[in-house]
């Protein structure tokens, strides 16, 4: 019974780690598929926007399978409260990610050859500052003591991104050959890809305090 | 009327399961990793493992401070101690079922003319100050090697809960068994000789005897305590004082255990005597106590603020109450035993300084010039021996006691077929033997007899720097005055 039991929960590490890998794979996705955007390779980028939707559904498969066996087994009940939030809200950077990708095809906005260097340092910061969060989120449940490390580099990567944000729109609006609805469309976008390192800063303050909670 | 008589060790058994048992297991059910089904399942199982198989013999707690001598006065302090411990397990008040007997035995004592032996009562008091500070400390240390622990192997969350389920469980289930080991004494230990019940033998495999029966079912009146009424009081533990984490639950009841360990282990006080090292005390503390203090001891660590203070001003409160209402319902009720119900509730006990008893105390050292017009004369209980004794002289507690325990008069007298009845389970073949050869004489003073046994053999002498056997032989010279003293 016992074995049993510690098997049960190395499948709980595991699907933990395996729910993270989709949100980071998320990640890299967004970046390779606005990449592909940019070059206008489409059908790569429509490939790109598969993969996304199937890593969501995964992730979702396994957010929900972690909730239910969360709660049915009564695990870390001190916790637990916290650690189903902290999946729900990587999970919803996931969706933040595939929403992003999916409004590029939607839209299919006309980003102007000047303005591409910029979008895409924007997406390698918010990239980036997932990535920091991910990495976060493994250490809370491996070793608390390192969140720390990697905490800080959310809101770098936040602030960077808030940087080249303002930048990019100044750009954009400083462009006088395009139409208002054309700077509106392409101010939209850039917002749209700098919140999701806002949402990524928001889970990291919410990550610290559960940090706090678990402190010995 | 035995089995009437069995009732209110049946009660106190129940208090007992309802109260001290949340000690074990109210951290792990109020930090949540276990439920309390689950907790009252696995502390029942244990307890009455603990009180079957290691239940120790006649009880040693009643014995510190008095000794009840009647089977009605018996039945009334164990009353007296069970309804304080219900009322105090109502209030939702952690307190220690040995803290209600002490007040009780006080009460009877008060009743009975008896003195009350102020040397264990310090000691016991003492205890209830020191064991919470001990408990705190040994908590905090605990702590601080199990943070380092978790850093420094880098344990993944699951893993931990895992690791902590299983340790508050392992812990729990200790602590149950020793709970049932211990008090089952308490519970039963007056009742042992006069047990109702034949020994049964089941389907001819083992033969359960009067006393292994008496003691489970005491064990199961324990176990009914857990399950129906413990709840209450696992709260108070678990969250009353201050919220616990999974990892400082399982540190405070790991902290209680040892500090139980390091009062009762009469094997470490050996251990420690044979290598040189001076021994750890002895004396009855109280596991409510401990898991109190190591729960303090967690909150200060992490900066005191969480500890709710008015519930452990409470939770101390009750600490002193609880003796006090034992000792008082014990004393009304032993009146009513004794004046409406009529049952003799103890058996006097008379001082007189006989001729012999000058000698003896002469040859510990004391001057009896003081006490020399006392000669003779008899004193119908301890009390009034003790005032007739500081009119004259007043003198140090220690000479007292030597007055007092040489001049009461137990008179013995050793006969065969009472040898007869000696089980030679407990008392050794070889000491039956020298029993034997004292057959036909007569006792005055307990110590007389002791001086006489002794003398015939070394089974019967004290050892020096082994206390647990020496405290062992007291229990069975006790077990001889009470089988050979003449009723008059």
């Amino acid at each position: 019974m016992e074995f049993h039991i510690l098997k049960k929960k190395i499948g709980i590490e595991k699907q933990i780690d395996d729910f993270l890998d989709q949100v980071s794979e998320a990640g890299l996705l967004f970046k390779s598929g606005v990449d592909n955007f940019l070059k206008n390779r489409i059908e790569s980028f429509q490939e790109k926007i598969q993969h996304i939707i199937e890593t969501e559904h995964r992730g979702d498969f396994l957010r929900r399978g972690l909730e239910e066996m969360l709660y049915r087994q009564t695990l870390i009940p001190e916790s637990r409260g916290d650690v189903l939030e902290l999946l729900e809200n990587m999970d919803s950077l996931l969706d933040r990610f595939k929403g992003a990708l999916w409004r590029f095809d939607i839209e299919r906005p006309e980003i102007c050859g000047e303005f591409h260097d910029d979008f895409r340092e924007l997406v390698e910061c918010v990239v980036q500052a997932v990535e920091a969060i991910v990495l976060s989120a493994r250490a809370f449940f491996k070793d608390i003591t390192a969140v720390a490390d990697h905490m800080h580099k959310v809101s770098y990567w936040e602030t960077e991104s808030d940087k080249i944000s303002t930048r990019l729109q100044k750009a954009i609006f400083s462009r006088e050959d395009l139409g208002l609805s054309h700077k509106m469309q392409l101010r939209d976008f850039t917002r749209h890809v700098d919140e999701i390192a806002d949402v990524a800063e928001d889970v990291a303050d919410r990550l610290s305090i559960y940090v706090i909670k678990r402190s010995l | 009327m035995s089995i009437f008589f069995l009732s209110s060790g049946l009660f106190l058994g129940w208090s007992l399961g309802a109260n001290d048992a949340s000690n074990v297991f109210g951290t792990a059910v109020g930090s949540r990793m276990l439920k309390f089904r689950t907790a009252a399942i696995w502390c029942s199982i244990f307890i009455v493992l603990g009180a079957a198989v290691s239940g120790a013999g006649p009880s040693r707690t009643l014995g510190k401070l008095g000794s009840v001598n009647a089977i009605a006065g018996a039945f009334t302090v164990a009353l007296a101690a069970a309804i304080s411990v219900y009322l105090m397990t109502s209030a939702r008040y952690p307190v220690s079922t040995s803290q209600a007997i002490v007040g009780a035995i006080i009460g009877w004592n008060l009743f009975s003319g008896s003195l009350t032996n102020y040397d264990s009562l310090t000691k016991i008091v003492m205890s209830w100050v020191v064991c919470p500070i001990l408990a705190a400390g040994i908590a905090i240390i605990l702590y601080k090697l199990v943070a380092w622990f978790i850093m420094r192997f880098k344990i993944h969350m699951f893993t931990l809960d895992t690791l902590t389920r299983y340790g508050l469980i392992l812990v729990g289930a200790f602590g149950s068994y020793s709970l049932g080991a211990n008090n089952i004494a308490n519970v039963m230990g007056v009742f042992v000789s006069v047990s109702p019940f034949p020994d049964i033998s089941i389907y001819g495999l083992f033969t359960l005897t009067s006393v292994q029966l008496l003691y489970l079912i005491g064990a199961m009146a324990i176990a009914f305590g857990v399950l129906t009424y413990s709840k209450r009081v696992m709260m108070t533990i678990g969250r009353g004082i201050m919220d616990l984490s999974p990892i400082a639950a399982f540190v405070v009841v790991l902290a209680h255990s040892i500090v139980l360990f390091l009062f009762a282990s009469q094997r470490l006080e050996s251990w420690l005597i044979s290598w040189g090292l001076p021994p750890i005390p002895l004396v009855p503390v109280s596991s409510s106590q401990a898991i109190v203090g190591a729960i303090i001891g967690v909150g200060l660590l992490k900066g005191g603020r969480s500890i709710h203070w008015q519930m452990l001003g409470g939770i101390a409160s009750s600490w002193i109450i609880t003796p006090v209402i034992a000792a008082i319902i014990s004393f009304i009720s032993l009146f009513f035993m004794q004046n409406v119900f009529q049952q003799q509730t103890y058996r006097p006990v008379k001082y007189m300084l006989t001729p012999a008893a000058i000698e003896h105390i002469r040859e510990a050292g004391k001057s009896t010039k003081a006490i020399e017009e006392l000669k003779g004369k008899m004193f119908p209980n301890a009390i009034s021996f003790k005032k007739a004794l500081s009119k004259r002289i007043k003198l140090p507690h220690k000479t007292l006691e030597l007055i007092v325990t040489s001049a009461e008069i137990c008179k013995m007298k050793i006969t065969e077929d009472k040898i007869a009845k000696i089980n030679t389970g407990w008392i050794t073949l070889e000491q039956k033997d020298v029993l034997k050869k004292l057959i036909g004489r007569c006792f005055v003073h307990k110590w007389m007899l002791d001086e006489a046994l002794a003398k015939e053999s070394p089974h019967w002498r004290p050892k020096e720097n082994d206390r647990s056997y020496n405290n062992d032989l007291k229990n069975k010279l006790s077990y001889l005055y009470d089988l050979f003293q003449e009723m008059n």
